[in-house]
C-alpha cells in the first residue's frame, strides 16, 4: 500500500469512526461508511490540509469511493 | 379549556459537584463546593484562574467518537444529563407517542469552544476559508434540543429559549405551558453551558463580571457577602422531563413534584445591571405566584440568583421584600451559586432541581462562604448561610435574570393527588 493510500485510509478511520477493514478501495464514503454530505466535505478538507493541495469542488464531486480519493491524490500531488 | 397539571418525573445533572442528580445533591446539602483552578485550557495570563468546571466527564461514555466530535461541550453536557433524566422517568420510547414528546432547551451561549477554535484557526491562515463544514451545526444553541430528539426520536415541539442566565427557566417555562394547553404529553426540559474556554473568561473578565480570588477559589463564590467580588463561571447541564399528569399517572411514573407556575419580565434598565430596586425581579415573582394560583405566604423557599457580584446581589433581596412583605423574613432563601459557581445558561436548570429536591426532601441547601453581612442588605432575612436547614417546603421558587434585562421565575410544589 502506498504511502498516500495509507495516509488516506487512516484519516477516513479518524473522521467517520470506521473499522479500517471497511475502508476498501471500492468502499463508498456515503453508502458503505456511512457518511453524510457534511461529513464528505469534512474528509475534503482534511486531505487538503494533510497533502497540502487544493481539490476544486467540481473535481471533489467525483470523489466518493475511497479509492477515487487515492488515485485522485496520487495523481496531483508531489511527494 | 381546562389548562392540564404538569408534573416533574424525571431528572439529571452534570455539575461541577457531581456528575449525576444524587451526587450533586449530596454536594449541595453538604456545602461543597465546586471551584477549583481551571484545567480546560492555560489561564496563567487571565484575571480570573479558576472556574466550576465539570469534572471526570468522557463524552464517550455517552456517544462514539465519531458523534463526540461533531458536538460542540454544551450538547455533551445536555445528551449526558437528558440520559440520566430519561432512565430517571422510567421512560420506554416504544410504549409512548413520540409525536408528543418535545425538548425545549436553554443556554445562554452556545458553542463558544467550537466558535473560538474555528475563528482561530481562519486568522492563524492566509485568508482562504477552511471553515469546517460542522462549525455552524455545532455552535447553534438550538442544535442541542435538535440532538437531543434524534437520539430518542422524539417528534413534539422542538426549540431552544435563550435570554441569557434565564434561559433554561424560559425553556422550562414554555415547555410547562406547551404541555398545560395539552401540545404535548412530556417535555424533556433544561438546559446546558460549556464558556469555561478562553472567550468565555476573558470576556467576563473584561466587564470585571468574575471573581479574581486567585489565592482561594473555594470561598470565591460568596452570594451576599460583604467582599464578595463577582461571580464564578460555572459549567455543566440539568435536564428535567416535565409531563402531564393523567400521563404520569396512566404509565405509572413517579411523580417528585408538580410545577406550579411561571412567571417573565424584562428590566428595560441596562444591557447587563439588574434594575436597583429590583422592578423586573418583582414582576417575575408576581406573575408566578399568581400563575400559580398561590398567596406569597404559600412560597417557603426561594432559590436566589444571587450570583456573588457586588451590584447585582443588592437588588434582589429589595424585591423579595418589597413583594412579599413580612413573610420574606419567614422564607429560607438561599444561592447554590455559592457552590456550584454560576452556569449561566444552564443555571435555571440546575437550580430547578434543586428546588425541586427541596420541595422533595424539605432540606434546604445553604448559601456557603458567608464571613461577613453586608450593611446594605438586610440580615433579618435567612439566607440559610453555610448549613442546610430542615423545613418543610410547600412550595419553592427559582429566580433567574439574565444580560438583557430578562427575568424568569418558576415555583414547584409538593405534588398532591
Amino acid at each position: 500500500m502506498s504511502d498516500i493510500a495509507s495516509r488516506v485510509k487512516a484519516i477516513i478511520v479518524e473522521k467517520l469512526g470506521v473499522d479500517e477493514a471497511e475502508v476498501t478501495p471500492e468502499a463508498s464514503f456515503t453508502n458503505d461508511l456511512g457518511a453524510d454530505s457534511l461529513d464528505t466535505v469534512e474528509l475534503i478538507m482534511e486531505f487538503e490540509k494533510e497533502f497540502n493541495v487544493a481539490i476544486p469542488d467540481d473535481q471533489a464531486e467525483n470523489i466518493s469511493t475511497v479509492g477515487q480519493a487515492i488515485s485522485y491524490l496520487e495523481k496531483n500531488v508531489n511527494n | 379549556m381546562e389548562l392540564k397539571r404538569v408534573v416533574v418525573t424525571g431528572l439529571g445533572a452534570l455539575t461541577p459537584l457531581g456528575n449525576d442528580v444524587s451526587s450533586y445533591w449530596n454536594g449541595l446539602i453538604n456545602g461543597v463546593s465546586g471551584a477549583a483552578p481551571i484545567t480546560h485550557f492555560d489561564a496563567s495570563k487571565f484575571k480570573t484562574q479558576f472556574a466550576c468546571e465539570v469534572k471526570g466527564f468522557d463524552p464517550h461514555n455517552y456517544m462514539d467518537r465519531k458523534e463526540a466530535r461533531k458536538v460542540d461541550p454544551f450538547v455533551q453536557y445536555a445528551i449526558a444529563s437528558t440520559d440520566e433524566a430519561v432512565k430517571d422517568a422510567g421512560l420506554e420510547f416504544d410504549k409512548v407517542d413520540r409525536n408528543r414528546i418535545g425538548v425545549i432547551w436553554g443556554a445562554g451561549i452556545g458553542g463558544l469552544t467550537t466558535f473560538t477554535e474555528e475563528v482561530a484557526n481562519f486568522v492563524k491562515g492566509d485568508g482562504t476559508p477552511r471553515f469546517n463544514p460542522f462549525f455552524i451545526p455545532k455552535m447553534l444553541i438550538d442544535i442541542a434540543p435538535g440532538h437531543i430528539s434524534m437520539r430518542y426520536g422524539l417528534h413534539g415541539p422542538n426549540f431552544s429559549a435563550v435570554s441569557a442566565c434565564a434561559s433554561a427557566t424560559n425553556a422550562m417555562i414554555d415547555a410547562f405551558n406547551y404541555i398545560r394547553l395539552g401540545k404535548a404529553d412530556i417535555i424533556i426540559t433544561g438546559g446546558s453551558e460549556a464558556t469555561v474556554n478562553e472567550a468565555g473568561i476573558g470576556g467576563f473578565n473584561a466587564m470585571h463580571a468574575l471573581s479574581t480570588r486567585n489565592d482561594d477559589p473555594k470561598t470565591a463564590s460568596r452570594p451576599f457577602d460583604k467582599d464578595r467580588d463577582g461571580f464564578v463561571s460555572g459549567e455543566g447541564s440539568g435536564a428535567i422531563v416535565l409531563e402531564s399528569l393523567e400521563h404520569a399517572l396512566a404509565r405509572g411514573a413517579k411523580i417528585y413534584a408538580e410545577v406550579a407556575g411561571g412567571g417573565m419580565s424584562a428590566d428595560a434598565h441596562h444591557i447587563t445591571a439588574s434594575h436597583p430596586e429590583g422592578l423586573g425581579a418583582k414582576l417575575a415573582m408576581n406573575m408566578a405566584v399568581a400563575d400559580a394560583g398561590l398567596e406569597y405566604s404559600d412560597i417557603d423557599y426561594i432559590n436566589l440568583h444571587g450570583t456573588s457580584t457586588p451590584v447585582g446581589d443588592l437588588s434582589e433581596p429589595k424585591a423579595i421584600i418589597g413583594l412579599f412583605g413580612e413573610h420574606a423574613y419567614k422564607m429560607n432563601l438561599s444561592s447554590t451559586k455559592s457552590m456550584t459557581g454560576h452556569l449561566l445558561g444552564a443555571a435555571g436548570a440546575v437550580e430547578a432541581i434543586a428546588s425541586i429536591l427541596t420541595v422533595k426532601n424539605d432540606i434546604v441547601p445553604p448559601t456557603i462562604n458567608h464571613f461577613t453581612d453586608d450593611p446594605e442588605i438586610d440580615s433579618n432575612l435567612n439566607f440559610t448561610f453555610n448549613k442546610a436547614q430542615k423545613r418543610e417546603v410547600k412550595a419553592a421558587l427559582s429566580n433567574t435574570f439574565g444580560f438583557g434585562g430578562h427575568n424568569a421565575s418558576i415555583i414547584v410544589k409538593k405534588y398532591h393527588s
